[in-house]
């Protein structure tokens, strides 16, 4: 097994897709925490499926798919705070229609450009040889740029998370706030996207932070605690794919994920009961 | 005494119509105004107004002595995830959010200060403790540490007791009436309890969709709005 191990990590694919995959971790585990708390869960979900109908354009276009399909998602995120501030159209509401929108566009424009190609597919499901060494410098700058934005407005987000209305009323620039949330929340997707999958990626910015909020109570705490389940998560995740050629790397993380939470709900439930 | 907050002519309202209109109203120093009215007078969207989450339709909001931002604020309640993790301490440097843009980390004199706030309402020892899992009074106590790390001179509150028991609403109006009196600050508070108004505030403003009245405290009681308000109370509790 270790043996196995070795020999894959010697080619280059793999390497990248760890570390590219390590970073990814860690941007979905600290945005998780906001996003769940804020109940803005299904932003990760909407973004994804705006990058995935983006990404459809790109290829037919014959334009770069990374940088396209970011900047696509950048504006759509722009757009889609936009749109829940100043219409009658609710948060929820306005992101699944615009993500349902993007999608269908996807689907339409692969159909008519002669049906789904392995690159789509491999968009959609994720892949753990989709990066190559052209694009490693641009996922590593973009998610350590999550990284250190994150951390260099972490207690102005707490704040706003917290209380929206005090942090305005105390003169924080709270549309600012949110705005840069959406945008590393958009990188985040777009990036994730190729190594995890459009349609699993949301997930990893919900399961580290759920399991997450059952044992933490402070907010530094939380976000620690997410960051790590969602690092074991990744790493277990893809050692198991590795290991066996059916498991996805996607898959498997979302796997290991889940048990982590119901073994954390079976622990938090037995302390409870004690208690009583 | 210094005028704080001068209010003039004020309107406000949603989709271009007008839930307050003909607001005057000023605060100095030292005051202890309540807001009071009935349901649907727009208490709680005048006080939203001066804190300027939404916008004026006319009128003016004239700070004095007071930048924008150097107002504490306590809302009704923290409509929160039941497993919102945070501990009192973080929830207390939370009032720090307006402050310094540039610079992401608290300062030692914030930590400081949120401190010694900590310290004047009490809850120093329970500093670590999640907020979740606190008693009403003591969220209370927290947000109220918080409001003073956010500004020293003025604290608005909306329905500070809705949520509290009698007991926790007791030891709030004896804090309240500690802080407006022996740390000079500038309280306003909008309140549904009339009798608890009247006792411990110095101005009142009432709300009324034809003519608001604003006023001493001992003006008010012998005004003709006063006596209307109190007989439609007391009937209403007959009628109950």
């Amino acid at each position: 097994m270790i043996d196995k191990l070795i020999e894959l990590f010697s080619f280059e694919f793999v390497v990248y897709a760890f570390i590219v995959g390590i970073l990814i971790a860690v941007c979905t585990a600290l945005l998780g925490v906001e996003l769940v708390l804020k109940k803005y869960s299904m932003l990760g979900d909407g973004l994804s499926h705006v990058s995935f109908g983006t990404l459809a354009v790109a290829m037919v276009f014959n334009f770069a798919p990374l940088e396209f399909a970011l900047i696509c998602v950048l504006i759509v995120a722009f757009l889609l705070l936009r749109i829940s501030r100043n219409s009658k159209i609710n948060g929820d509401a306005a992101i699944a229609m615009v993500s349902g929108s993007f999608l269908a566009l996807g689907i339409f424009i692969s159909r008519v450009s002669g049906g789904f190609n392995q690159n789509l597919n491999d968009y959609m499901f994720g892949s753990i040889y989709a990066i190559k060494d052209s694009d490693l410098p641009l996922c590593i700058v973009m998610t350590v740029t999550v990284i250190i934005v994150y951390a260099l407005f972490y207690n102005k987000i707490f704040a706003v998370t917290f209380d929206e209305d005090f942090a305005k009323a105390a003169g924080a620039k709270v549309e600012l706030y949110n705005l840069i949330l959406a945008l590393l929340t958009a990188i985040t997707v777009v990036i994730g996207m190729k190594l995890i999958g459009t349609l699993l990626i949301s997930s990893l910015t919900v399961f580290p932070v759920v399991s997450s909020l059952k044992l933490a109570k402070r907010y530094k705490t939380a976000v620690c605690c997410s960051v790590g389940i969602s690092l074991f998560a990744f790493i277990v995740g893809f050692v198991l794919s590795c290991l066996y050629d059916n498991m996805p790397l996607s898959t498997a993380v979302i796997f290991v994920n889940l048990i982590v939470y119901l073994v954390i709900t079976f622990f938090t439930a037995i302390k409870k009961r004690k208690r009583i | 005494m210094q005028t704080l907050l001068r209010c003039e002519n004020i309107a406000v309202g949603f989709d271009g119509k007008a839930v307050v209109e003909n607001v005057n109203f000023e605060l100095c120093e030292g005051d202890l105004l309540c807001i009071v009215g009935e349901n649907g007078t727009g208490k709680t969207t005048l006080m939203n107004a001066v804190l300027g989450l939404v916008p004026l339709m006319n009128g003016t909001i004239q700070m004095c002595e007071l930048k924008k931002g150097e107002i504490g604020y306590l809302p009704q309640r923290i409509n929160k995830h039941q497993s919102f993790p945070a501990s009192v301490k973080e929830v207390v440097l939370s009032g720090f959010v307006g402050k310094s843009f540039l610079f992401p980390f608290y300062t030692k004199d914030q930590k400081c200060r949120a401190d010694d706030s900590m310290r004047m309402l009490q809850i120093e020892r329970i500093k670590n403790k999640p907020f979740v899992e606190l008693s009403g009074g003591l969220q209370q106590r927290t947000l109220l540490a918080r409001a003073f790390c956010a500004a020293k001179k003025l604290v608005i509150f909306d329905e500070p007791v809705a949520s509290l028991d009698p007991i926790a609403t007791a030891d709030f109006y004896k804090l309240l009436s500690h802080l407006n009196k022996d740390h000079g600050l500038s309280v306003m508070m909008v309140s549904h309890d009339i009798e608890e108004a009247v006792k411990y505030s110095n101005k009142i403003l009432h709300l009324n969709h034809s003519k608001s009245f604003f006023g001493s405290t001992d003006d008010y009681v012998n005004s003709e709005i006063y006596r209307r308000f109190i007989e439609a109370k007391k009937e209403g509790k007959e009628d109950d």
